[in-house]
């Protein structure tokens, strides 16, 4: 004890007690500046507008909504698509995931290649593909008559129309979320389950099925809200007869200038969000469809409660009754086909799973090219099949200043705001990544806020909040790229922040401090060591923002206003105006350019992931 | 039927990955009761083996017979075995009940003997208090024991089990080692067991088959493997060797009398297999079996050297040198109080005895050259 106050005398407390380290969390302020300017405020900004008129705090905006029935349809519409989206998604990606799951290594990298190359594939893109194949002349209503199925074509441009473009597009984020959960499955537990006794039905039932249940939660989940906030898909795909809520908000902002009930229409949407949000939190105290009510809790994430344990109990019964329909089955299968224990089995449940994947993974992928043929058409409509053979809608494109500068100017944004967006997130990375910070998971989830709330509402909040500055400031933010860059930058962070994260956690730490031991000073130990061994990572982080902002119509549509445009909103317009085979063509363009970063990315991350 | 009745006979048994031969047709029989292990260095087929047992993967040829039915590509649900994984494989979402209680529900025990076999297992495995709770609040030992219960309540045939024990530090795998064996006596369970780990298989086994290269290098007792090994492979991976190349000079009934490196005469224990004068062969002896000789000691076998090292490793005290200089040869002395050691350069007499000298072919007998 003496010597320990002597030294205490001498170096005072600092020797024996650490100094908080407040410092370690200095390089997080950038990103949360940038996103409480371009983010949290405007979004309150609108709320709070929504709650008044002239100035006045008043209900008048969310009277209006219920005065006639048009808003609550549009809600009712909106929550039927999204729920039928969500449901068909669900139930689609899940044999695909498990295929993925249980795929080897090299052939599930190879094929989630092809789950993300529609992810990312621009979504106008996409929707335009849809516009060639349902069409009354399109491939499938030929296919149909040639098969002799059909007399007359059928009408796509309907509810089915917009719901098939909705699940191709929002697919491969339930596959994505799925395939993340149902890696973490021992691989061994359905192999436990047979040596144990049980059929593959009933070790798939009672097994897999639940431990995967999370993931099918989650990603019901995200594409449902997702979908909520859905406009470009029923717009063109829905032949005008469905009207969902983000179309009603864009009528009110670019026809009306309502900003106010603009707002409370977002309201309504957000809170509906949170709604959802909130009773599926509580039933995923069913995800865990135990058989008998004792649920791994935690893995499912919810909670007890009536509608939790209600949810557990029915999960346990249905359970009960697939596995014993299973059982039914898999013993009228040996009495059809008698077990040989002297000759290999082939396993056709396997079979089958792989021809339903392959099917929707070719679903997923297949589409897009569909802009190609026709876009080569000589013709002067978008038809099927496209009529001769030339380049005159290529030419055209070239040829035109619009479609010229709006290419211009989606490239420029992509780089700029992909390159301000790393600049903020990537110190921000580090840090969540290397330091204990107190409230860790509050900076996280802050961080990727952006992601949850529906981007409409993002979309309008900043340009009201653009205009705003505007008016006192005169740096016209809307309709420059100025406004367009700090938008999609905003909505680059969280894909940044989470890719860096995933990077620097396979980076071993170890390495920085040997460099300092050496002498490096930590500037120089960055540059030296940790740049060049993440710089895959890096500019993988950097693609995906890239491409963000390059597929962005939402805020474009607002922000970007008068002759400068970006490719979207100059497909979108035009889109609106006629789809003439010109769109086709400059789809292909951006098809080829926007899958070849896709490729580069995957490229470089393999490459990253080697080293 | 006119071979005896055993709970597991492999017959001839193949498997090739491409161009690598995992499993290049292995013959195994298993009483009842007895414990076998698999043991070999990874890539060796003990696990392929294990695995076509459990039928969890299918083997391109050969039988499988478990319990006399013929069991080659049965489904595993089919074949009456039970399994316990190298990382025990509890299902996370159940309860320690409902786990054991599962592979009783796929064969419809009603809800009443369930109950009380779950209850009965947890007894046999010391662990009644762990019922209600969820594999991962269990300790490693724990979740071990539990995948134990959940294969011996349905009284399989035979138990598999695939290095259960690699996940665990090392003093609780020398409690648990002890722990299975004593469960698998006391239960008369037969027991397929899968490790790399040579003194787990000693302590362990009934018997041993040491695979290599995917045959089956050499099965037999722990006492047979340790002291007679058959072949230089199994003389290295089992224990310390000194494995020591000589011509054979004269070969009798009773002893062979090799010509050793540096010119000593060193007589070895008679061969199991065929060898003839001057025929090049590798004798072995273990460390532990040579002794330093005291002035006026004798032994069978005798040889002067310089020691190159001498090193204390705690309760044996190792000395080093080279016969002839170049074979290297080892000597390991209990560490006594009181014993006087060599120094390393001094010269000394290392002596063992015929029975401790064992002729080991170069390759696995029977082996093509």
């Amino acid at each position: 004890m003496t010597t320990v106050n002597q030294m205490r005398a001498i170096h005072g407390d600092k020797v024996y007690k650490a100094r908080p380290n407040w410092h370690a969390g200095l390089p997080l302020i950038p990103v949360f500046v940038f996103l409480a300017l371009l983010f949290f405020f405007p979004v309150i900004q609108l709320l709070t507008l929504s709650v008044q008129t002239k100035g006045e705090l008043s209900g008048v905006h969310y009277m209006r909504l219920f005065e006639s029935d048009v808003y609550i349809r549009s809600l009712l519409i909106t929550l039927k698509v999204s729920f039928y989206t969500t449901l068909i998604c669900v139930i689609a990606a899940y044999p695909l995931a498990y295929m993925l799951a249980t795929a080897s290594g090299q052939t599930r990298n190879s094929l989630i290649l092809w789950v993300l190359m529609p992810f990312w594939t621009s979504f106008l893109v996409r929707t335009f593909a849809w516009l060639v194949l349902l069409g009354r002349n399109g491939p499938i209503n030929k296919w149909l008559q040639g098969l002799g199925l059909l007399e007359n074509p059928l009408e796509f441009f309907n509810m089915v129309g917009t719901m098939i473009g909705m699940v191709h597009a929002l697919m491969p984020l339930a596959v994505m979320t799925m395939l993340s959960v149902m890696e973490t499955i021992d691989a061994n537990l359905p192999k436990a389950a047979a040596t144990l006794g049980a059929r593959g039905g009933q070790a798939f039932w009672r097994i897999y099925f639940p431990l995967s249940l999370p993931g099918l939660a989650a990603g019901g989940l995200l594409v449902f809200i997702t979908a909520l906030g859905f406009f470009i898909t029923p717009t063109i795909l829905g032949g005008g007869r469905i009207m969902m809520i983000a179309q009603l908000i864009i009528e009110q902002v670019e026809q009306l200038l309502n900003w106010g009930f603009a707002g409370a229409i977002a309201l309504l949407l957000l809170l509906t969000a949170l709604v959802i949000f909130y009773l599926y939190d509580r039933l995923l105290g069913m995800s865990t469809l135990s058989g008998s009510g004792s649920a791994d809790r935690s893995a499912a994430g919810g909670g007890g409660g009536m509608i939790g344990r209600g949810g557990a109990y029915v999960g346990g019964i249905f359970i009960n009754v697939i596995g014993w329909i299973c059982d039914r089955f898999g013993e009228l299968v040996e009495v059809v086909r008698p077990i040989r224990p002297d000759r290999p089995r082939k396993t056709m449940s396997r079979t089958i799973m792989w021809i339903t994947g392959i099917t929707m993974l070719v679903f997923l992928s297949a589409p897009s090219f569909f802009v190609i043929p026709v876009s080569f058409t000589e013709g002067g409509f978008l038809e099927w099949p496209p009529e001769g053979f030339g380049t005159r809608w290529y030419d055209l494109v070239f040829d035109s200043p619009t479609w010229r500068a709006a290419g211009i100017r989606s490239f420029s944004v992509g780089v700029i705001s992909a390159l301000l967006a790393m600049a903020i997130s990537v110190p921000a990375a580090f840090v969540l990544t290397r330091h204990k910070l107190k409230g860790r998971t509050i900076y996280m989830s802050l961080l990727l806020s952006p992601l949850i709330i529906p981007r409409i509402l993002i979309a309008v909040a900043l340009f009201y909040s653009y205009a705003y500055v505007d008016k006192f400031l005169r740096i016209g933010l809307i309709g420059s790229s100025l406004g367009l860059v700090l938008g999609h930058a905003m909505l680059a962070v969280p894909y940044v922040v989470v890719t860096v994260m995933a990077v620097l956690k396979n980076y071993d730490y170890r390495l920085d401090q040997a460099a300092w031991s050496l002498g490096a000073n930590k500037a120089r130990t960055l540059w030296h060591i940790t740049f060049p061994l993440i710089r895959a990572g890096l500019l993988a982080a950097f693609l995906f923002a890239f491409v963000t902002s390059f597929d962005e119509l939402t805020i474009a549509l607002f922000v970007s206003g008068g002759l400068a445009t970006t490719l979207p909103k100059q497909m979108w317009d035009d889109a609106l105006l006629k789809v003439s085979p010109g769109l086709a063509a400059a789809s292909t363009l951006i098809l080829i350019f926007v899958t070849s970063m896709i490729f580069l990315a995957e490229f470089l991350r393999r490459k990253a992931s080697k080293s | 039927m006119s071979e005896p009745a055993y709970k597991l006979k492999i017959r001839n048994l193949r498997k090739t990955y491409g161009p690598v031969i995992a499993l290049a047709g292995a013959n195994v029989d298993m009483r009842e009761g007895e414990f076998l292990t698999l043991l070999g260095p990874s890539g060796s087929g003990k696990t392929t083996l294990l695995m076509a047992v459990a039928g969890l993967l299918q083997p391109d040829g050969g039988e499988v017979w478990i319990d006399g039915r013929l069991a080659t590509y049965m489904p595993p649900n089919k074949r009456d075995i039970g399994m316990v994984f190298q990382n025990y494989a509890l299902f996370p979402h159940l309860t320690v009940a409902e786990n054991i209680a599962f592979p009783l529900r796929m064969r419809k025990v009603d809800e009443a003997t369930i109950k009380k076999e779950v209850t009965r297992v947890l007894d046999v495995v010391r662990l009644p208090q762990v019922a209600e709770r969820l594999p991962r609040q269990l300790s490693g030992g724990q979740q071990q024991r539990i995948a134990l219960a959940r294969c011996i309540v349905y009284k399989p045939s035979i138990i598999l089990m695939d290095e259960p024990l690699g996940a665990l530090d090392k003093k609780l795998r020398d409690q648990m080692q002890l722990e299975i064996k004593h469960l698998a006596v006391q239960l008369g369970i037969t027991v397929l067991y899968v490790t790399h780990d040579q003194e787990e298989a000693l302590v362990m086994s009934d018997r041993i088959c040491l695979m290599n290269e995917g045959e089956i290098e050499q099965l037999g007792t722990p006492d047979e493997l340790y002291f007679r090994p058959t072949s230089v492979f199994a003389a290295d991976f089992l224990g310390e060797s000194n494995l020591i190349k000589a011509t054979v000079s004269a070969a009798d009934g009773s002893a062979v009398t090799l010509k050793a490196p540096g010119g000593a005469t060193v007589k070895a224990a008679p061969a199991r297999f065929e060898v003839r004068n001057g025929q090049q062969i590798t004798f072995m002896v273990r460390p532990e079996n040579v002794h330093i000789l005291g002035s006026g000691e004798k032994a069978d076998n005798e040889v002067t050297v310089k020691l190159d090292d001498v090193v204390l490793v705690g309760q044996v005290t190792k000395a080093y040198s080279k016969l002839g200089g170049e074979s290297k040869l080892s000597s390991t002395q209990l560490t006594r109080v009181g014993t006087r050691m060599p120094k390393a350069g001094e010269e000394v007499r290392f002596g063992w005895s015929v029975d401790s000298t064992v002729l080991v072919a170069d390759k696995r007998p029977g082996a093509a050259a």
